[in-house]
């Protein structure tokens, strides 16, 4: 049976979601190694908290560098386990670090590299939504080790409980790898809400909020869902960029999508059309997003959203 | 200090795009300056004006580097409009459809030739998303890897390169010695229009039409291929109601149906 490796995905180090959903995509290809790379001192604390998941081997690999040098030092760290292993394929969680880290690997390693796959098939083809959602690609790897990041909240984690074995390594940081410093780290700043590409439900407020966020905040709670803004809303300063769901922005695909007050220009349906089931509140019944919506409302989200607030609240009662 | 910004033509963002044959079609489509990378280029020319101008005589040069086919002329005179010195070119007809890999392997060989100080990249291309590109060239150059910047301050005096990284996992200080990479996220700046001036300026600047031997890059081919593509099938038809008081109502009726609360 062909080896995989997979790069546990921590935040605030538990590992994510993300690192379930890997281990389900390689579980398809092979015997799943989940690398975890921790600072110092870490790596057990890091490890244990691999609870889920088709993994029967964990490696950890414990340094500083990988706090001190980011992206360029776990790079190293992964390319030398994979030349390693030998594993049929590399996977990912594809956001701005992970795909940087791959990037790296495909050169260091020589291999070919494909992002943000939504599947991964036991041969190792990846398959892709393209321009906004529009277009299925299926691509390959011709060379080397199959190097593919996997876009998180897309495949079906299998949350099985990991039972796997634990070793621990050690791997040559390069002096490339440390030309740059991280002098300081801050932790995203956290509201009580989901994070936005994770999140099962996100509700988006765009140029028909006016500014005001407190209605379509107020629906999110109820649902136990991240908030999301139109490029529209966030240029005008109405809600931070961090928020941005679009072309330019994030790209979400949850099981649930609210767009309040958001016409549904192409910049955005890039970031959401792949959603599950897609709800529209819009004012002007020609707002283009209306021919993506399962559910539609043609009315104003203010009168619209607190009665549905009331009523998911009661509904949950 | 020398400044090489890497940009790229792609479909206007605005445009249906579509597969032909495994590729992007790009010969039908309004093609323009990838949007995420006029920041890059406002970048650069901010670091150039801070520190002694790129003017005739000044202390720095902007040059842009580009690969794609000879039409990627149009976005490079939109960059040289807005203050770019000079560009560089890369089209080859053995070029058309590379992937990420053999991108980053001829880019990194021109910047290597180029001896530059410091490359700048908006942080990704709104048609192939991938956000590789920048991470690529510097594990290829062997440069210091400072991208996402939301800020960026350069010192030529120390060779000194500071940046703020802003990504989903949070907000890091990074510093750097020259020669780095960076790329740069939209809210870093606010790009120039390009001034009339400007655009009669950048018609007499010199774009350097080079193929794909002369940047003597060893890598020849992709090494990842699209099998298929296929438009997705359009979702099917949904409800649409009018509120007429009873809309939350309605929905919420929906969003059980459905079970999704």
């Amino acid at each position: 049976m062909s080896a995989v490796l997979i790069l546990a995905d921590f935040v605030g180090g538990k590992a994510t979601k993300s690192t379930v959903e890997l281990a389900t995509a390689a579980a398809g290809i092979g015997e799943v190694t989940a690398l975890v790379l921790a600072p110092a001192g870490q790596g057990a604390a890091f490890a244990a908290t691999i609870t889920q998941g088709a993994i029967s081997k964990v490696i950890v690999i414990e340094s500083d560098d990988f706090t001190q040098h980011g992206v360029a030092a776990s790079a190293d760290a992964l390319a030398h386990v994979s030349d390693q292993l030998k594993p049929a394929a590399v996977l990912i969680a594809s956001h701005a670090f992970g795909k940087e880290v791959a990037g790296r690997v495909a050169i260091k390693l020589s291999c070919g590299i494909i992002t943000d796959a939504v599947d991964v098939a036991p041969d190792c083809t990846a398959t892709q939504l393209v321009f906004g959602g529009s277009t299925t690609v299926h691509s390959k790897v011709t060379q080397g080790t199959a190097i593919i990041t996997v876009r998180p909240n897309t495949i079906t984690a299998d949350f099985v409980a990991a039972n796997p074995s634990i070793e621990n390594s050690t791997a040559p940081i390069s002096d490339v790898a440390k030309k740059s410093t991280v002098t300081s780290t801050q932790p995203p700043v956290k509201g009580g809400r989901p994070e936005l590409t994770e999140a099962n439900i996100v509700v988006s407020g765009g140029r028909g909020t006016n500014g005001d966020f407190a209605a379509v905040e107020a629906f999110a709670d109820s649902l136990g869902a991240a908030v999301g803004a139109s490029r529209a809303a966030t240029d005008a300063g109405w809600y931070p960029h961090s928020h941005q769901v679009g072309q330019t922005g994030k790209t979400v695909s949850p099981q649930l999508y609210v767009a309040c007050g958001i016409s549904g220009a192409i910049q955005h349906r890039a970031g959401m059309q792949t959603s599950k089931n897609i709800v529209v509140i819009n004012k002007d019944p020609e707002a283009p997003l209306f021919e993506l919506a399962d559910f539609g409302v043609v009315g104003d989200l203010f009168a619209v959203l607190p009665p549905a607030t009331e009523g998911v609240k009661a509904h949950k009662a | 200090m020398k400044i090489a910004v890497c940009v790229k033509q792609v479909p206007d963002s605005w445009a249906e795009k579509k597969m032909v044959g495994g590729l992007l079609d790009r010969a039908n489509v309004d093609a323009v300056l990838n949007d995420l990378d006029e920041y890059a280029v406002e970048e650069a020319l901010r670091i150039a004006e801070a520190h002694g101008g790129n003017e005739e005589g000044g202390a720095n040069t902007v040059t842009l580097i580009s690969m794609g086919p000879e039409r990627a002329t149009e976005a490079l005179r939109k960059a040289l409009s807005m203050g770019a010195n000079d560009a560089i070119l890369i089209s080859d007809p053995v070029l058309v459809g590379a992937d990420a890999l053999l991108t980053a392997n001829v880019l990194a060989n021109v910047i290597q030739k180029g001896g530059f100080d410091i490359v700048i990249c908006g942080t990704e291309s709104t048609d192939a998303r991938m956000s590789v590109v920048p991470a690529m060239m510097s594990e290829k150059l062997g440069w210091a890897q400072l991208t996402f910047a939301s800020k960026v301050e350069v010192d030529p005096e120390t060779k000194k390169t500071s940046i703020t990284r802003v990504t989903e996992a949070g907000v890091d200080e990074i510093f750097a010695q020259f020669p780095c990479v960076i790329s740069v996220v939209e809210k870093i700046n606010e790009p120039r229009y390009p001034s009339f001036k400007g655009i009669m300026a950048a018609k007499k600047k010199v774009i350097d039409i080079q193929d794909f031997a002369s940047t003597g890059a060893e890598l020849t081919q992709s090494w990842s291929v699209v099998i298929d593509a296929a438009p997705r099938p359009p979702r099917a038809a949904g409800v649409v109601i009018t509120d007429d008081g009873n809309g939350g109502v309605k929905l919420v009726d929906f969003l059980g149906e459905k079970k999704l609360i």
